[in-house]
C-alpha cells in the first residue's frame, strides 16, 4: 500500500507544482466558452423546455474539462517520463501492475475532478442550475475522469514520443469530446450523425452527467450508466494487461 | 545462495543477438566487476535482472528470486545506479529520496536518507531541487536513490563515466564500506584500473557472451611477467627482433620487449648499447587487467 500511496502522492505533487498550467488554465479556457457560447447563442438555442442555453452549457463544460484534464494528466505525466528517463525510478522498485495503474488513474481523477469543480464553481454564477439528481452527477464524473485517465495511461504507455501523443489527443480525444455533444443536444443533428453519436461513449457521459442536473437527457441515465461502465472495465482490463506485459515499459 | 544467478539468458533486438546465452553466478558478498567493450551487452544484461527488460529466454534470480515470477522480492532485494543521469526536474533531492523509499514500501525512512547523504557529499544539497544540481550531483543523488531500501545486492551500471575525482573517490570509499558490511556490489566500468582495485571477481562479456570468468587475480597472472618499452636513437639490433612482443610499426623508434623476469632487462639493455643505440626513453610496465582485458578481447574475435 505503501507503494500506491507515494506514487498517487507523488503524481498529485507534480500536478499541483505547475498549478498554473493544470489547474488554474483549464479553468479560463472553459470560461471563455462559456463567455463566447452562452453570448452568441443564449435565447436562441433552447435544448430542453424551461433549461436556458447557459445552463445546458455547464454541465458540458465542466464534463468536457474532467475528462480533457483527466487525459492530460496521466497521459503527460508518462509521456515526460518515459522520454526524460525518470520512469526507471516507477520501474525500478516492487511496485505491482495495479499499484501503478490506481496511482496514474486516481491521481489523473484528482486533476480531472479538480478543474471540473473550479469550472462549475466559476460557471455556476452564470446560469440558474438545478440538481434533480445529484447522485447521477458524482456517477458520471467519477466514471468519466476514470475512464479518460484510463485512456491517458495507455496512450502515455503506446507514445514514444509527444507527437504520437499529439496525435492521439487532436485526432481522437478532442473531437470525441467536442462532438459528444457538450455545445447541443444530439438530437438537433441529421439521423445519420445522430447515430454516429450514439456509437461515441463520450456522448453517454455528458448525457447521463446533465441528466443529474435537468433531469431531461438523451439516453436514460440508467442505460448510460451500465455504457459507460462497461466502456471503463474494458478500457482498464487493457491497460491491467499493459501494464502487467511491459508492454513497451520494460521492453 | 547466490546473490545472482544468471542461467543461459538471452536477448535479441531484431536481427541483434544482444546476449547468446549467458550463465554465471556471483556470490553473496562477492564485488563483482562485469567488464567488456561498448555493446557487449552490460547493461542489457543489467536491465534484465532489474526487471527493467526480459529475457527471452533462461532466468536470472537475486537472492533466489526468480526477478519474473517473484519480481516483488526480487526488485526489493536489489538496488540498480542505472547508467543515464536521470532525474525527476519536479522535485528536491530529499522529496526525491522519500519518494524513492515510499515505493519500495518504507514509511519513517529519514534516518538512513539522512546518512546516505552524509555518506555522499549530499547534505547541503537536500533542499535544492534537482535541476539546479551539477551533473556530478545528480549522480550522487542516483546512487543515494538506489541504496534508500538498503538492498543486500547493489548494481552500478557505469557510475563513474563522466565523474570528477573526488566524487569517484566519496563513492568508491561508501560502496567498498557498504561490500564490508556485507553487501553484494556488481560493478560495470570502463575504467580497468578501478575495477582491478575494487573488484574480486571479474566477467568479460563481448558479444553477448562471456569470454573470461576468474578472480581478477587470476585474471592478471594469464599474462605472464612485463612489458619493456624503449624508444631508441640509431639503428635498432636485429638481433634482439625476437624478443619484441609486437612488430615495431613503420617510422616509428618505440619498441616493446616481453620479459619474464627483471634479470631480462639487463641483457637488451647491453645489446642495446653494443650497437650504439641510443635509449631517447624507458618504461616499465607491471601486465594489469587493461593488458588482460585487450588481449581477451582481441583473442574472441
Amino acid at each position: 500500500m505503501t507503494g500506491f500511496r507515494t506514487l498517487f502522492y507523488k503524481e498529485v505533487l507534480r500536478f499541483w507544482k505547475v498549478a498554473t498550467q493544470t489547474l488554474t488554465a483549464p479553468i479560463v479556457t472553459a470560461m471563455l466558452y462559456l463567455l463566447i457560447f452562452g453570448q452568441v447563442l443564449e435565447g436562441r438555442v433552447e435544448v430542453y423546455p424551461g433549461v436556458s442555453y447557459t445552463a445546458f452549457l455547464v454541465p458540458g463544460l465542466v464534463m468536457m474539462s474532467v475528462l480533457q484534464n483527466a487525459f492530460a494528466n496521466s497521459s503527460s505525466s508518462l509521456i515526460q517520463s518515459k522520454i526524460t528517463g525518470n520512469l526507471v525510478f516507477i520501474l525500478l522498485p516492487p511496485l505491482s501492475h495495479w499499484e501503478m495503474f490506481s496511482a496514474y488513474v486516481l491521481a489523473a481523477m484528482v486533476r480531472g475532478l479538480a478543474v471540473g469543480l473550479g469550472v462549475f464553481v466559476i460557471t455556476a454564477w452564470f446560469a440558474h442550475l438545478s440538481f434533480v439528481a445529484p447522485l447521477w452527477i458524482f456517477a458520471f464524473a467519477l466514471l468519466g475522469s476514470a475512464i479518460l485517465a484510463t485512456m491517458g495511461l495507455i496512450a502515455g504507455i503506446w507514445a514514444e514520443k509527444f507527437d504520437q501523443l499529439a496525435a492521439f489527443q487532436n485526432f481522437l480525444i478532442m473531437p470525441a469530446t467536442f462532438l459528444a455533444g457538450v455545445f447541443y443536444s444530439i438530437h438537433s443533428l441529421p439521423p445519420f450523425w445522430l447515430a454516429v453519436s450514439h456509437a461515441n461513449p463520450f456522448f453517454y457521459m455528458i448525457d447521463g452527467f446533465r441528466y443529474g442536473f435537468f433531469g431531461h437527457s438523451d439516453v436514460a441515465p440508467g442505460i448510460s450508466f451500465a455504457i459507460v461502465t462497461t466502456f471503463f472495465v474494458v478500457l482498464a482490463g487493457v491497460a491491467i494487461t499493459m501494464l502487467k506485459s511491459g508492454y513497451k515499459l520494460r521492453h | 545462495m547466490a546473490a545472482i544467478q544468471i542461467d543461459q539468458v538471452k536477448k535479441r533486438y531484431g536481427t541483434l543477438q544482444a546476449l547468446g546465452g549467458v550463465t554465471f553466478s556471483i556470490e553473496e558478498g562477492e564485488f563483482f566487476g562485469l567488464l567488456g567493450p561498448n555493446g557487449a551487452g552490460k547493461t542489457t544484461l543489467i536491465s534484465i535482472l532489474a526487471g527493467l527488460n526480459r529475457a527471452d529466454s533462461g532466468s536470472v534470480k537475486i537472492m533466489g528470486h526468480d526477478v519474473v515470477r517473484d519480481y516483488r522480492q526480487a526488485r526489493s532485494l536489489l538496488g540498480v545506479v542505472p547508467q543515464e543521469l536521470v532525474f525527476d526536474p519536479f522535485f528536491t533531492v530529499r522529496e526525491t529520496l522519500r519518494m524513492q523509499s515510499g515505493y519500495f514500501g518504507l514509511k519513517k525512512n529519514d534516518d538512513w536518507i539522512d546518512e546516505i547523504m552524509h555518506n555522499l557529499d549530499l547534505t547541503n544539497k537536500a533542499d535544492a531541487n534537482m535541476r539546479a544540481l551539477s551533473g556530478g550531483m545528480k549522480r550522487r543523488v542516483l546512487v543515494a536513490q538506489a541504496l534508500v531500501h538498503k538492498p543486500p545486492v547493489i548494481v552500478l551500471d557505469e557510475p563513474t563515466a563522466g565523474v570528477d575525482v573526488e566524487l569517484r573517490q566519496t563513492l568508491w570509499k561508501f560502496v567498498s564500506r557498504l561490500n564490508r558490511e556485507g553487501h553484494t556490489v556488481v560493478l560495470t566500468t570502463h575504467y580497468l584500473e578501478e575495477a582491478q582495485a575494487l573488484c574480486n571477481r571479474i566477467a568479460m562479456l563481448r558479444g553477448g557472451k562471456v569470454v573470461a570468468l576468474d578472480s581478477t587475480a587470476a585474471l592478471i597472472r594469464r599474462i605472464s611477467g612485463s612489458q619493456l618499452e624503449v624508444q631508441l636513437a640509431g639503428e635498432f639490433p636485429g638481433s634482439l627482433a625476437p624478443l619484441l612482443s609486437h612488430p615495431a610499426e613503420p617510422g616509428s623508434n618505440k619498441y616493446v620487449f616481453r620479459i619474464a623476469d627483471y634479470a631480462d632487462v639487463e641483457p637488451i639493455l647491453a645489446t642495446l648499447r653494443q650497437n650504439g643505440a641510443q635509449i631517447e626513453d624507458m618504461q616499465l610496465h607491471q601486465a594489469d587487467l587493461e593488458d588482460v582485458f585487450i588481449e581477451i578481447m582481441e583473442g574472441s574475435k
